[in-house]
């Protein structure tokens, strides 16, 4: 059994009283302690900059170019926070709720209520560091809403908040660079974890401009490296997004935990054809004031407009009254399968459904739908070249965001010491459905606010050896990663990388997606294994390993998909209940909805692993909910 | 659609490099600019040829990773959209289409269409942002902010820091991406304090990073992909003037 080394006692209390009772680490001694910090998203960014300030020696890495350019830079709708500047009763109490039942009671409380707790700092830090938010005539913060919530509690920056937010984090990153307490690495990709008597010290990295293995020393390391979302190979992520971090620090022995969870966004544009790379969502803000609809008849293909309103169904406003258009993403994901798979789907590939802006044009005018969201009508405009002003959008669900990740402790340090993990790419906080405008939220919540107490915390109050890079362990590690290398670019197959994701992807969307059942789970794992296989004997890397060579960053990232694709099966095979986004065909209500299993399965399911012949093994952390009392999740 | 491209071909930042001719047929209208870009590569993986390297990431126009000269304009024929949101109908059936990587001196190729663009960041290092620590803001809303003074400071901090203005301009001038910064932040009521020493830092850096000055020919702010005004220029000006005036 695991221990989430959660506080007790009142919940409103336990994090101010885990931060007295974290040890503390002299500012003087601060600057001694390396901290290696992987990746510079809205988590990766806000630690190591937070880090930084504190006097920590920060090693910060991203593949990217620029620390500027990692993917927390798309979101677009939002960030929520329970200031309760719309007097509607908002409170972090119910933020707190909210999240909790969004995520259908798979989440741990604790973590939660924190995170709710943080919100309101978020805000803070963020026009302080110079976000431009969105604000009302009189000068203060405008809110909207967003999905699985009553209240409007969203901040946004037009359609950019992400990138508003990053480039928040970013700056303040730049200006520790600038102080000289955190040193950048970019261009370079984090390919092992470094483990010495059982603690995380290190990391090895591949330069992708000279194609050095380079090693990395320190006593602790960080990782804000994102979610693995693109294992479906389509997905709203970046092309560049990946798991191979995650995945290596779960082979050299971090728990993953929770890997089936994954999110399906409801609106995003359909898929146009095979030359596709990726998808592009259309920020959930949409549904304030867009109505989603599908003709009533089956293969009725006549032009949106020809279709009276009569023959229209609105199904969200039909189904859910309460919650209309702005019910959780899992639930508009699957409501739109289940419209489609009825024939009632819209457009060429039978494959979308209407996003309609037609009544809001007509009642607030189409200048205020284009202040709202102009940049998000003309990047639909742009991709498919129809006019959303005039045409109903035309929107379907894609893979967007991964709630699963690695083990973390109430800490956010997974159960290998010195191994922390913030953001997208920790299991922690939203359960098995995460809500809208919450991303941005715990990465920031993470970074700016949560590692820099633990991690004094851990540094304080725990005896570290004196490790360099000269360690027998990093050694050790280097020739694991070259051998790796080596292996790939000397194959000599004949199929390229982006064939086997591509055939990678279709399983995952055909079995490991939207709906699940045994058999075709069992179905997955075997092709998995078997394409893994193949890829290993055919695939064709070519170029040298000595300069930049995007192909054999692909290859890598691709492998480590192909291992983790096959987890993400077993962990749905293994979860005979439906939840959040994980729908078990065998798991369901009499009228189609998601049934929770409390009895069996209020757990989080952290895996360990064991080598690639033998079957991970599972550990269990029980969830006790002390003030959200599950209850058959109900939007109606 | 059929094209034929010619593609600038260049192992490393040693080698001299030259143009490469490729034939690309069959290509759907729909398809965006780098996804033909991964077609021609997934050929040329197929013939046992190296595929061309190029950089981009979100593939949603707002990364900024994504550069590339497209006959000659920086992000290629369209105004207003990044190279990987240009799509191929913007281009004529059988059209030659001809992609480089950006051109300026600050901005060194590391390989076919990659170029370093390092430079961008050490000009944020050198003053661009609002020294605040962690925990230390004050409440969000003790700060009102008129919408319209919100409102232009979000025009100027859309830039996504391609580089786009930098390739457009005869003199590799990146005076609009700093400007863009200095509205950004000196706009606003908290960028005031370090205003007048963070346009000082940033120009001295610009210039320290062997960027040109600027002679206000506006190229940057016809390519810009993300309608950057060169009003925020006339602004920094300002700012630097009086910097230098009253310090």
């Amino acid at each position: 059994m695991l221990d989430s080394k959660c506080p007790s006692g009142d919940i409103k209390n336990r994090w101010s009283d885990h931060k007295t009772n974290l040890k503390l680490v002299n500012p003087a001694n601060k600057r001694k302690h390396t901290i290696i910090v992987v990746g510079t998203g809205l988590a990766g960014a806000s630690a190591a900059a937070s880090l930084g300030e504190l006097g920590y020696n920060v090693l910060n890495f991203c593949f990217q170019d620029s620390a500027r350019r990692a993917h927390s830079i798309a979101a677009q709708g939002g960030i929520n926070a329970a200031k309760n500047y719309k007097n509607d009763g908002d409170s972090i109490y119910r933020l707190f709720y909210d999240t909790v039942k969004g995520g259908d009671y798979r989440a741990r409380e604790s973590n939660v209520y924190r995170l709710a707790e943080l919100s309101v700092n978020i805000i803070d830090q963020s026009v302080a560091t110079g976000v431009p938010f969105a604000r009302e005539y009189g000068g203060y913060l405008d809110n909207r809403s967003f999905g699985g919530a009553q209240v409007s509690r969203t901040f946004y920056a037009r359609g950019q908040t992400g990138q508003q937010l990053l480039l928040g984090a970013y700056s303040s990153l730049m200006r520790q660079v600038n102080e000289g307490t955190v040193k950048m690495y970019e261009r370079y990709e984090m390919l092992d974890l470094v483990m010495v008597n059982g603690y995380a010290r290190g990391i090895i990295a591949r330069n992708l401009v000279t194609g050095a293995i380079e090693k990395f020393a320190g006593d602790a390391v960080v990782l804000g490296t994102g979610g693995y979302g693109n294992v479906y190979f389509l997905s709203t992520n970046a092309m560049g997004s990946n798991v191979t971090a995650a995945w290596r620090a779960h082979k050299r022995g971090a728990y993953f935990g929770n890997p089936c969870y994954v999110q399906i966004h409801p609106t995003c544009i359909p898929v146009s054809g095979e030359h596709q790379s990726k998808l592009t969502l259309m920020s959930e803000s949409l549904r304030n004031d867009g109505r989603v609809w599908v003709p009533k008849k089956a293969g009725d293909k006549r032009h949106p407009s020809q279709i009276p309103e009569n023959e229209r169904d609105y199904y969200l406003e039909e189904r859910y009254p309460s919650f209309g258009n702005l019910v959780p993403r899992d639930v508009a994901s699957r409501a739109a399968k289940k419209v489609c798979d009825e024939g009632r789907g819209v457009g060429a590939s039978g494959l979308a459904v209407y996003l309609d802006f037609g009544a809001a044009i007509n009642r607030l005018g189409k200048e205020k739908i284009k202040e709202k969201y102009g940049n998000l009508f003309d990047m639909y405009e742009e991709i498919t070249n129809e006019n959303p002003y005039e045409l109903p959008m035309r929107i379907y669900p894609a893979v967007h965001y991964t709630m699963g990740g690695l083990w973390v402790d109430y800490n956010l340090m997974s159960n290998v010491p010195g191994l922390f993990v913030l953001g997208e790419a920790n299991f922690s906080d939203h359960g098995a459905n995460r809500l809208g405008a919450s991303a941005l939220m715990q990465g920031l919540a993470d970074g700016y606010f949560v590692i820099p107490y633990t991690m004094g915390g851990y540094i304080g109050g725990t005896k570290l050896e004196k490790v360099d890079t000269n360690h027998p362990a990093f050694e050790e590690a280097v020739k694991s990663v070259k051998d790796g290398i080596t292996k790939l670019l000397n194959n000599g197959g004949t199929k390229s990388v982006d064939y086997y994701h591509k055939k990678l992807g279709k399983i995952m969307w055909d079995y490991v997606g939207m709906s699940r059942n045994e058999e075709g789970l069992k179905k997955a794992i075997a092709e998995i294994k078997e394409l893994r296989e193949d890829y290993h004997k055919n695939v064709r890397v070519l170029g040298e390993g000595e300069e930049v060579n995007q192909s054999l960053e692909k290859a890598g990232r691709v492998a480590d998909f192909l291992e983790l694709g096959e987890l993400m099966a077993r962990d749905a095979l293994n979860r005979r209940e439906s939840c959040g986004g994980h729908f078990r065909e065998e798991s369901q209500t009499e009228d189609n909805e998601a049934k929770r299993d409390d009895e069996n399965f209020s757990y989080v399911a952290a895996w360990e692993f064991k080598g690639l012949d033998s079957e991970p093994v599972m550990h269990k952390e029980e969830l006790a909910f002390e003030y959200v009392h599950p209850s058959q999740r109900s939007y109606k | 659609m059929n094209f034929t491209l010619r593609v600038w071909r260049q192992k490393n930042g040693n080698d001299s490099g030259k143009f490469v001719t490729y034939q690309i047929q069959n290509i759907s209208a729909d398809t965006s600019f780098l996804e033909m870009l991964d077609i021609l590569n997934e050929e040329l993986i197929a013939k046992g040829e190296e595929p061309v390297a190029f950089d981009h990431d979100c593939r949603e126009g707002i990364c900024g990773s994504c550069s590339l000269y497209i006959n000659g304009r920086p992000h290629g024929p369209k105004q207003l959209v990044t190279t990987c949101q240009t799509y191929m109908r913007s281009f004529g059936e059988g059209e030659t289409i001809t992609i480089e990587p950006w051109r300026a001196k600050p901005f060194k190729v590391l390989k076919d269409l990659i170029v370093d663009r390092s430079a961008l960041d050490r000009i944020i290092q050198a003053g661009g942002y609002i020294s605040v620590n962690s925990g230390s803001a004050p409440e969000a809303n003790s700060i009102a902010i008129p919408k319209p003074i919100a409102e232009a400071s979000m025009d100027a901090a859309a830039c996504i820091g391609c580089g786009a203005c930098v390739a457009a301009c005869k003199n590799a001038s990146a005076m609009l991406f700093v400007a863009a910064k200095v509205s950004h932040l000196g706009l606003l009521p908290q960028g005031q304090p370090e205003a007048k020493e963070r346009v000082v830092s940033m120009i001295a850096q610009m210039d320290a990073e062997g960027f040109g000055s600027c002679t206000n020919t506006y190229a940057c702010e016809a390519e810009c992909p993300k309608g950057i005004s060169v009003t925020n220029i006339a602004r920094l000006n300002r700012e630097f003037i009086s910097a230098n005036l009253f310090s």
